[in-house]
């Protein structure tokens, strides 16, 4: 594979630099000072998950498992439990999956596979430049112009699909969790074309000349030879697309709505762990509730990290070292 | 496979490839509405009052963002400033001194880092900075931007070196200067345009982030009053003028969204120019 090559060189590259004859003390210093400053980012990252643990300890403490399980938040009597958050970040993640992950795979097919090669520069970077806009801009549009525009959707779904327990109900609001899953659908899906073009493209043309040579057309080309061949690439990208969305903050705290509620119907007004982290840090009174806010930073933390090992994992095993970020 | 009739594959092939091609539409149409309704909307409601002035108290009409565009840039400025040394030395030692197995696991780490919620970061720079300090700060809001930033530029700068090509480094010794000297005044200005675009990205990237802003910088209704006080900051304002029900301060918003996207949106232009540049 292409990445082992390139990884070897790089190896023997390194070798020959540092372990040649080191002869002067400007070498080893200069050396010395680089790691130091790399090991800062690995010592970051340790941090992160030190601090977290030890400022969310006396939640942890009080509230055990309760605090996964428990729905109450109330500030006054300084109980805490995060469920409706946990679950408002699990649901609106999971429906920007499935609305994404379609359009992206079919939005990378054609800008690795189909389009014409003058057309594949500006389109890339166009949909990368939808992830460069911040959050907070999407979000003031969501607000204005996103919201008011699903609203006729979601009065129209459940009054025709109303059977569905996720569309019945009364609509209060376009402030909801619909809404922060469909603005949460439009950020991620950047991500997850462009590292799922990756992928596709590092796919070795001989896959493609000898399922073309069968007489397969290109689609046939693509499902059989193309994509199973790049196959953890592409649950690698949709992983790191997931990663994306469950740590969004501003977008989703400005569309959800922000009530501490837990229900299956999905335009009534919600919570993410995000949203909640962002509306009521300001305010927490009391150490506890301090610590439970914390302790809410840390599941989130947790997770991504989690999904963020897998999906770097599988696209490592695929592509050649890209860059860190889009 | 071969049991379908050869005019049933073909149609199935033309219609997912135009089904790939509508994909790739509905994504740039909405790039397209987001950026279309924010700059005609925010061009509209940009005046001179919003460069000149600072924020009016509720109520009152009027005002701008004067305090917050000079917090933001302040804010970007000492982000870097933190970020830059970390970052670009960071980068050198993964290009050129690491040893395979160190390389990967800081590589790895910043990748993760990258990946970490820029609210999380928030929340970690509030109980490293904010707590111990008892205040909230300009200064622990250019932590937390620069834990954001660090990784985007290490990686990209050893990208960068990685593409300068190993026969620069045999000459570079071959006149006999010592290893540091080589990589500082041959190696990295052989791939300074990379390192550049890299620390520009990151520049893009964290002028917008707002999250992290939030239990760091705070927002301030005065203006910058020092390196250990609370400042505010486009983004912060925007999030706080959006959620306002006064239409003036929904109208600063755009205005200030036109400005963020103005300067996101000439980065990347600016990124993609220098980049091509480079493979020609």
């Amino acid at each position: 594979m292409a990445s082992g090559k390139s990884e070897q060189t790089s190896q023997g590259r390194a070798r020959n630099w540092i372990f040649g004859r080191r002869r002067h003390p400007g070498d080893r210093i200069f050396s010395r000072l680089t790691l130091v400053f790399a090991l800062i980012i690995v010592g970051v990252l340790l941090g992160l998950l030190v601090v977290l643990n030890r400022d969310a300890m006396p939640a942890i403490r009080q509230f055990g498992l309760s605090f996964l399980t428990s729905s109450v938040w109330n500030p006054v009597k300084e109980i805490f439990g995060a469920l409706p958050s946990i679950y408002g970040t699990l649901v609106t993640s999971a429906i920007a999956l499935l609305i994404a992950v379609p359009i992206s795979l079919g939005a990378a097919i054609f800008l690795a596979e189909v389009a014409p090669s003058w057309l594949r520069g500006p389109v890339s970077f166009f949909i990368e430049m939808l992830a460069a806009i911040p959050s907070v801009i999407i979000g003031l549009w969501g607000i204005f112009v996103l919201v008011p525009a699903l609203v006729p959707v979601e009065t129209w779904l459940s009054k025709h699909v109303g059977f569905l327990p996720i569309f019945k109900g009364t609509i209060l609001s376009g402030l909801n969790v619909f809404s922060a899953s469909i603005i949460l659908t439009f950020m991620i899906i950047p991500i997850i074309t462009a590292v799922s073009r990756d992928a596709i493209k590092a796919v070795p043309d001989t896959q493609r000349e000898a399922m073309l040579a069968l007489g397969a057309t290109r689609w046939e080309t693509i499902r059989r030879a193309v994509l199973p061949y790049c196959r953890s690439g592409l649950v690698g990208a949709i992983i790191l697309g997931l990663g994306r969305a469950l740590g969004e903050t501003m977008a989703v705290t400005m569309v959800i709505g922000n009530a501490d509620k837990l229900s299956a119907f999905l335009f009534s007004p919600g919570s993410s762990i995000t949203s909640k982290l962002a509306n009521n840090f300001g305010e927490a009174s009391s150490d506890l509730f301090t610590a439970s806010l914390i302790e809410l930073a840390l599941i989130l933390f947790v997770i991504t990290l989690l999904v963020n090992v897998i999906a770097r994992v599988l696209v490592w095993r695929m592509t050649s070292v890209k860059t860190a970020t889009e | 496979m071969s049991e379908h009739g050869y005019s049933r594959r073909k149609w199935s092939n033309r219609i997912v490839l135009i089904l790939s091609g509508v994909a790739a539409g509905l994504a740039i149409m909405v790039l397209v509405l987001i950026l279309g309704y924010t700059l005609v909307r925010g061009a509209s409601a940009l005046n001179v009052d919003f460069f000149i002035h600072g924020s009016t108290p509720v109520g009152v009409v009027g005002g701008g963002m004067r305090n917050e565009i000079i917090g933001t840039l302040i804010l970007v400025a000492l982000g870097s400033l933190l970020a830059l040394p970390v970052g670009l030395l960071a980068g050198i030692f993964l290009a050129e001194f690491a040893g395979p197995r160190v390389a990967a696991s800081v590589r790895f780490a910043a990748d993760i880092l990258s990946g970490v919620p820029s609210i999380v970061v928030g929340v970690f720079t509030y109980a490293i900075v904010v707590r111990p300090m008892l205040s909230y700060s300009a200064f622990a809001a250019g932590v937390a931007l620069a834990i954001i930033m660090i990784p985007v530029v290490a990686r990209t700068a050893e990208e960068s070196l990685r593409l300068v090509p190993n026969s620069m480094r045999e000459a570079a010794l071959a006149l006999g200067i010592t290893r540091w000297r080589a990589v500082l005044s041959v190696i990295v200005p052989g791939a300074l345009t990379g390192i550049v675009t890299g620390i520009m990205l990151a520049v893009a990237r964290i002028a917008g982030e707002t999250a992290p802003l939030l239990f760091t910088a705070l927002g301030s209704f005065w203006g910058f009053r020092g390196l250990f006080r609370p400042v505010g900051a486009l983004p912060l304002q925007i999030y706080n003028y959006a959620l306002s029900p006064y239409s003036d301060w929904q109208r600063q918003a755009w205005a200030a969204a036109f400005l963020l996207m103005m300067l996101v949106l000439g980065i990347s232009i600016l990124v993609r120019w220098l980049s091509n540049r480079r493979r020609i």
